[in-house]
């Protein structure tokens, strides 16, 4: 009985997973085939004076598996062999290993994704559902706008002007209370607990940064989500059930306005992604979107195609998620 | 309410190619621009694209100074009577530089939002029309360029754009931008397929290209519409990020970004060079956002955040 109940939920999760898995290989494989072909990673050697021999930069190349001069499907074939063999992603031109240089970087982005996304959410919801009950007060005519001109800003102004405005603080107040540039402060003296508190202040700003952005977006789409609910029957029915207004709201309101959100939160999290690296790029943190940026301008294919595929990791994971959410508030999906 | 729900399907019953344009897609437009006219949201954001657009316009015939003038006698001055907003380092005028910066990113703007929505509108029509093979592919072409941020591809593909010149941003910009749309697009598509009068035209023998063209897009234009002018906001964002991190528009060329670029350094210590181009730059893509949002709630009061 228990069993009979639960094989839809995990089935639909399932396939969706599986959907997910294979998008986010074909999106590596892509990447990597796109970059072959734009990419041109002998220019590094070619500049150099003493320019080397076209021998040394084949085989410098050879061994990178870049060669230009090897067909690309023999070299994704390389690629993919390596990684489902040994786990490895093929090394960085600096001769670093791609995944030494990930597992360096990837804590630094994912504390601020993960931080700012689930703030973001969780202040969108808010603020969705307070603008849509209060619709056009002047609480929701403020929230609207307020998300509205957030909305107009492109990620590295807000982090910018969020400088400015510390600065200006740090100024007023005579002290450094807020340091933002970097991820911590080179060479701090000083226990664990001063390292923590170092770390959480330059957490500050990006995160502020990150989190109003998502929670501009979401308040809009929860509020329009929510204000779809609000003019349903079965509201009313729960209200002349003697539910309070406020336990009708909650149980039978905010618990459908949150369906399609899951489904708004899987498909917006690649912009979560680009705007969480132009935040990084902007507080000058070695992140993930960093590498990514120095990939391309470095013209190394292998940490590209890493950085793509981390990413790409990271979507399935939350496609994946939004669609557990998804099937936990929707009944028709246990069907 | 319900009124409007009757009126796209009214619309284009009778699809005869001689039923006079105006008489019955009048009655509807006229009913979405009262309940604009109706809103602030709409006002304002007409008033200031209008503002921006005839400031890009005029807005150098009052000021002494081109955006190539190095005024070095005031290098690094703060805003004066002699210079509005300030001047940079080598003593170039911020006015006359934002101002020549915004019409790019205007232009830009302006030409990416509807160019996406064509392509949307096209994309999704014949996905949703043709279905079966079709359908999958592109749903998955799709699925694909949302998964890949669109940003990153962008960068990857500078190298490339960073040798012709900034038209080809455009297009580029264009080509991203049309995904999310197209997969909305396709679901309106796939229910109106099933409508009689678009029934009656396939046993009639009409030929796709032609039932698309005359009565699948006529039907899901109010979108386009729409998406067409939230997508100008959008498209202005993406081409002063771009820029910003030296991937967009290049050298001689000045925009928002690269303007919002040179005067990064110094934001906290001269937030004049920064401050000004930021605001014109917001201010624009806010205007063209309360439009499109307004055009959004007027054409379908009761639209939700999801149609897809």
């Amino acid at each position: 009985m228990r069993a009979a109940k639960a094989d839809p939920l995990i089935g639909f999760i399932t396939k969706r997973f599986i959907n997910y898995a294979i998008l986010t290989a074909i999106a590596t494989l892509s990447a990597y085939a796109l970059a072959s072909a734009i990419l041109n990673p002998a220019a590094r050697y070619l500049g150099r004076n003493p320019r080397p021999s076209d021998e040394t930069i084949n085989a410098i190349l050879d061994n990178l598996g870049v060669n230009p001069n090897t067909p690309v499907i023999e070299r994704m074939w390389n690629w993919i062999v390596n990684l489902v063999t040994q786990g490895s992603l093929g090394e960085t031109i600096h001769n670093t290993t791609v995944v030494s240089e990930i597992a360096a970087r990837a804590g630094t982005s994912l504390r601020l994704l993960i931080i700012g996304t689930i703030i973001a959410a969780i202040v969108g919801v808010v603020l969705g559902v307070w603008g849509a009950v209060r619709q056009y007060r002047f609480s929701d005519q403020a929230i609207s706008y307020g998300s509205f001109t957030i909305l107009a800003i492109p990620s590295f102004v807000l982090g910018i002007l969020l400088m400015i405005l510390a600065t200006m603080l740090n100024n007023l107040l005579g002290m450094q209370l807020i340091s933002f540039t970097g991820e911590y402060t080179a060479g701090l003296d000083g226990g664990w607990w001063a390292h923590f508190w170092d770390r959480a202040v330059h957490l500050l700003l990006p995160t502020i940064s990150l989190a109003l952005m998502g929670a501009a977006a979401y308040s809009r789409y929860q509020r329009s989500a929510m204000l779809d609910v609000l003019s349903a029957d079965y509201i009313r029915t729960a209200r002349s059930k003697g539910r309070t207004r406020g336990s009708a709201l909650v149980r039978h309101g905010v618990r459908v306005a949150l369906i399609p959100m899951s489904t708004y939160f899987a498909y917006s999290f690649a912009t979560v992604l680009a705007g969480a690296a132009v935040t990084e790029l902007v507080f000058s943190w070695h992140g993930m979107g960093e590498m990514l940026v120095n990939a391309i301008t470095q013209s190394d294919i292998n940490a590209f195609t890493g950085a793509i595929l981390f990413n790409a990791v990271l979507i399935l994971i939350a496609g994946t998620l939004s669609d557990v959410v998804y099937a936990a508030l929707d009944p028709r999906v246990r069907v | 309410m319900s009124l409007l729900d009757e009126l796209p399907g009214a619309d284009t019953d009778t699809a005869g190619a001689e039923t006079p344009q105006s008489a019955k897609p009048v009655s509807r437009s006229r009913l979405v621009f009262s309940r604009l006219r109706g809103m602030p949201r709409f006002w304002v954001g007409v008033v200031g694209l209008g503002a921006i657009a005839l400031w890009a316009i005029f807005g150098l015939v009052p000021n002494a100074w081109n955006y190539t003038d190095l005024d070095i006698y005031n290098m690094g001055s703060s805003p004066s009577r002699l210079h509005w907003f300030g001047t940079s380092d080598i003593g170039e005028d911020i006015y006359a530089q934002t101002i020549v910066g915004l019409r790019k990113s205007l232009i830009i703007g302006l030409l990416v939002g509807p160019l996406a929505a064509i392509v949307a509108g096209i994309v999704g029509a014949v996905a949703g029309y043709l279905g079966g093979w079709w359908d999958r592919v592109i749903v998955w072409f799709i699925d694909l360029l949302l998964v890949l941020p669109s940003l990153f591809l962008f960068i990857l593909l500078s190298p490339i754009f960073k040798s012709l010149s900034w038209v080809a941003l455009i297009f580029l910009l264009a080509g991203f931008g049309w995904m999310i749309m197209a997969r909305v697009i396709r679901a309106q598509t796939r229910s109106l397929r099933e409508r009689d009068f678009i029934k009656a035209a396939r046993f009639m023998g009409v030929d796709t290209w032609t039932i698309i063209r005359r009565h699948i897009l006529p039907n899901v234009s109010s979108l386009l519409i729409i998406d067409a002018t939230l997508g100008v906001g959008g498209a202005i964002l993406s081409e002063t990020t771009l820029s910003f991190f030296g991937f967009g528009i290049q050298a001689p060329d000045v925009s928002l970004g690269t303007l919002l670029a040179a005067g990064q350094s110094a934001a906290a210590t001269r937030p004049w060079l920064f401050i000004f181009p930021a605001a014109i730059l917001v201010f624009t893509v806010l205007s063209a956002s309360l439009i499109g949002d307004a055009l959004r709630d007027a054409v379908d009061p009761t639209s939700g955040a999801n149609r897809d």
